[in-house]
């Protein structure tokens, strides 16, 4: 150290010996990022919001399925099972299904027969269970469940015929007589506004007749319900197990429409966000072109510079892509909760691409200015030319 | 001067230019896309939902009990009322008759079918397959093809005036019927045009057009039920609220919106003694589907605009950043904050003009694409769109540039020129 040193110089130099040695590379890193402070953070915050919006996209796309599979669910049975070639299932033949599905669906029996009322009129009456019922077919307009025995749940058309003044009526099947009170009405459009509902114990009691039909809500693909038939197939051999065709058509069909929208979207937003990114990023390595020139005039390597360059780009974007991704999840929980009433798992899966993904956006935004900065003598940019 | 100076700043630098111009293009062009898909979608998944079937039927008003089990009806076929099939295209001239895709007459009979000596009893529905209709001067194809689209025949559809039939897949096995097999069914010989296939009751039955079905039960032009295939406004409480209750502008409102029970209420004046329901099971679900599909399209919007928001932001900050020097040679050359800034402005609005303009073409093509390859239909955007967009490109470029002009602007010319920064 020679004498001519000035008093600050020679406090700054002290200062450095004193602190901790690290690299020459990382401190390079760490002073270009805290110096332009405002710049830098610009930057991440635009990687940020384009990770963010990114995994909120994927983690919607992954999800979006199962949300709908069990709106879906709601248009009741996917799956009929029969009796082959119209007999009665064996008794056990919901609790083995129930075996089959647990967990994965709900079932509901029901058992039909023609009775007469007390004035000779021919009536459908169905036995079945009302509390599974309630939960498979939930677009039954029901006035009032029957809880206690005796009692009917009444089809709107059927109502005018056996009991227009809600008294207690009749009923009679192969010379057996059942009085029940109806409790309440039920609305459908189809069939069961014909039809008598008894439950099913007050049912087998009075007509001895076992159930005919369990229908089956099953969730899952495609795959997954095709499982679910031979499950059931094997559980009861002597049913026949039907798929209900439109239901599963058009769940197939809306489900896949509603996937390419919003794949196509996700694509369109990514595009944008990566955009953002690149814009911004370019500018940001574009005005550090003193740097670059002072580093150039001082002697460093073409891949010295590279490699400093690459690191910054993959360190912001490593950075801003694991912010990004739980900011990313908590949005997309939030729409999965405002519109599905159900929150959307986040989807680790996502990450490796997220985080890739923004690594490639971000050395893509370093590698154009600094190649088009290569061809330039230092001295040119030093100049400020 | 001004004028000048924002002619020569476009012809000067065209890199700069095309680049800050293309980023407000994109963010236009996505932006346009997805609002042009957002409002159509409803409509889109609508039609996708009528694969599942009619949501509403339409039956005599003094129709007796339905006694049917699994397809099979017990009711003497003679018994109850019947619709009259020349009331059916008055359907189309309801109120909201281009929302109805569809409908498809229903008219089971028995018959006997007479195979190897012996006699059975089978059902027979006459329906329209593809037929042709007129109502005034529209001419239009009806029929279970449309209303029940997973309806799948192996063979041919028979023709709505011809004599052939289709049987049921299980019916067929049991009978050993092939395609051009011939059935006898209550005296009249009759060609398996194709075999049918339902997943449901159909498939233990004969269906036949509607004329045969007619002529057997000996009652021309009798329908027992109608299948409505309508598009409907997802079901909220003023649609539940009973027509009667209402005062005039209120009840012009719900006649005037699709909702299942105003489409089912012009159904009933439509056609003369009928009563036309909702078929609960699949009018209340697709609302709830539809809601929860627009829903989530509508949030993917909006983030599909913030980021659009955000790129063009992010493409003028650096736009105007990279000209720190020009500005502080204005400055130095002695113009104020007003000039300089309105400088800026008028390049920004000019940019969004441009590329709004350029960016709305692009998304319009682009929701085209995006119609035709997801739901095989057009997905157009109103011209009327265009005003509210550019509006939209503007103001976002001069939100973006906002901040970086502000700091350019309170720059020292000194440190400017100096590059010093």
């Amino acid at each position: 150290m020679n004498s001519g040193t000035s008093e600050p110089v020679r406090d700054v130099i002290a200062n450095r010996s004193k602190a901790p040695h690290t690299s020459m590379f990382v401190r390079m890193l760490l002073r270009a990022a805290v110096l332009r402070r405002g710049r830098a953070a610009a930057a991440l915050l635009a990687m940020v919001v384009a990770a963010a919006v990114a995994t909120a996209m994927l983690n919607l796309y992954v999800d979006v399925q199962a949300k709908l599979r069990r709106e879906f669910r709601n248009y009741g049975a996917n799956l009929i099972l029969v009796g082959k070639d119209g007999a009665s299932l064996p008794p056990d033949a919901l609790s083995r299904a129930e075996r089959v599905v647990a967990g994965r669906g709900t079932s509901a029996p029901f058992a039909l027969v023609v009775a007469r009322t007390s004035d000779g009129q021919p009536v459908v009456v169905a036995g079945t269970d009302f509390e599974r019922v309630r939960q498979l077919d939930r677009w039954w307009s029901v006035s009032n469940w029957p809880v206690a025995p005796k009692q009917a749940l009444v089809g709107v058309r059927a109502l005018q015929l056996v009991s227009p003044n809600n008294h207690p009526f009749d009923l009679s099947f192969q010379g057996h007589t059942i009085q029940v009170t109806p409790v309440g009405t039920v609305q459908t459009g189809s069939a069961e506004d014909s039809r008598i509902y008894l439950s099913l114990s007050d049912f087998v009691y009075w007509t001895g007749v076992q159930p005919s039909t369990v229908e089956v809500a099953a969730t899952g693909s495609p795959e997954e319900i095709a499982a679910i038939m031979r499950q059931l197939q094997k559980a009861l051999p002597a049913a026949e197990v039907r798929p209900v065709r439109q239901i599963m058509e058009g769940e197939a069909r809306v489900l896949g429409k509603t996937r390419a929208t919003l794949l196509a979207a996700t694509a369109l937003i990514i595009l944008t966000a990566a955009l953002c990114v690149l814009s911004t990023l370019m500018g940001w390595v574009f005005d550090r072109r003193r740097d670059f020139a002072i580093m150039k005039a001082l002697g460093a390597s073409d891949r010295l510079m590279n490699g400093f360059f690459a690191a910054e780009a993959a360190a912001l974007g490593a950075t801003g892509a694991l912010i990004g991704f739980v900011l990313g999840v908590g949005i997309a929980a939030w729409i999965g909760r405002v519109n599905f009433h159900a929150a959307v798992t986040p989807r680790f899966s996502v990450l490796p691409l997220v985080v890739a993904g923004s690594m490639v956006v971000t050395l893509l935004a370093a590698i154009v200015p600094i190649s088009s900065l290569r061809r330039v003598q230092p001295a040119v940019i030093l100049r400020g030319e | 001067m001004f004028v000048r100076l924002v002619y020569e700043s476009f012809r000067r630098q065209k890199r700069r230019k095309l680049l800050a111009g293309a980023a407000i293009t994109l963010g236009v062009t996505v932006a346009t896309a997805m609002i042009a898909v957002a409002t159509d979608i409803g409509d889109k998944i609508n039609r996708e939902l009528r694969t599942i079937g009619a949501n509403l039927v339409v039956t005599p008003q003094e129709d007796t009990l339905d006694v049917e089990i699994g397809g099979v009806n017990l009711k003497p076929p003679s018994d109850g009322a019947f619709l009259n099939e020349a009331d059916l295209p008055k359907i189309k001239g309801t109120f909201w008759h281009n929302n109805i895709t569809g409908f498809a007459p229903m008219l089971p009979v028995s018959v006997t079918l007479q195979r190897g000596g012996k006699v059975e009893n089978l059902t027979l529905l006459g329906t329209y397959f593809a037929k042709q209709i007129s109502f005034g001067k529209e001419e239009f194809k009806t029929g279970v093809r449309t209303t029940h689209p997973w309806w799948k025949v192996s063979g041919s559809w028979p023709d709505d005036s011809s004599r052939d039939v289709l049987v049921g897949e299980r019916l067929a096995a049991r009978l050993s019927a092939k395609v051009d097999d011939s059935l006898v069914l209550s005296g009249r010989q009759l060609r398996v045009g194709g075999i049918l296939s339902t997943g449901g009751d159909e498939d233990n039955e004969i269906v036949a057009p509607l004329a045969l079905a007619q002529e057997i039960l000996g009652k021309p032009q009798a329908v027992r039920r109608v299948y409505v295939s309508a598009l409907t406004k997802p079901e909220d409480a003023f649609a539940r609220r009973d027509p009667k209750s209402m005062s005039g502008a209120v009840y012009d409102r719900w006649y005037c919106s699709p909702y299942p029970q105003s489409i089912a209420f012009q159904l009933r004046e439509a056609i003369p003694h009928s009563h036309a329901e909702q078929i609960r099971q699949v009018a209340q679900n697709e609302g709830a589907i539809l809601t929860r599909i627009e829903g989530l399209i509508f949030l993917v919007t909006l983030a599909a605009l913030f980021a659009s928001a955000l790129a063009v932001s992010a493409a003028m900050a650096t736009a105007i950043f990279e000209r720190r020097a020009e500005v502080g040679l204005m400055k130095a050359l002695g113009a104020g904050r007003v000039a300089v800034a309105s400088v800026f402005f008028a390049e920004a609005t000019l940019l969004a003009l441009m590329g709004g303009v350029l960016g709305f073409a692009t998304g319009g093509m682009l929701a085209r694409q995006i119609g035709r390859s997801i739901f095989n239909s057009q997905i157009t955007i109103a011209p009327v769109v265009l005003p509210v967009i550019l509006a939209i490109a503007v103001i976002v470029t001069f939100t973006g540039s906002a901040a970086a002009i502000r700091k350019a602007v309170e720059l020292d010319p000194v440190f400017a020129l100096r590059g010093e920064l």
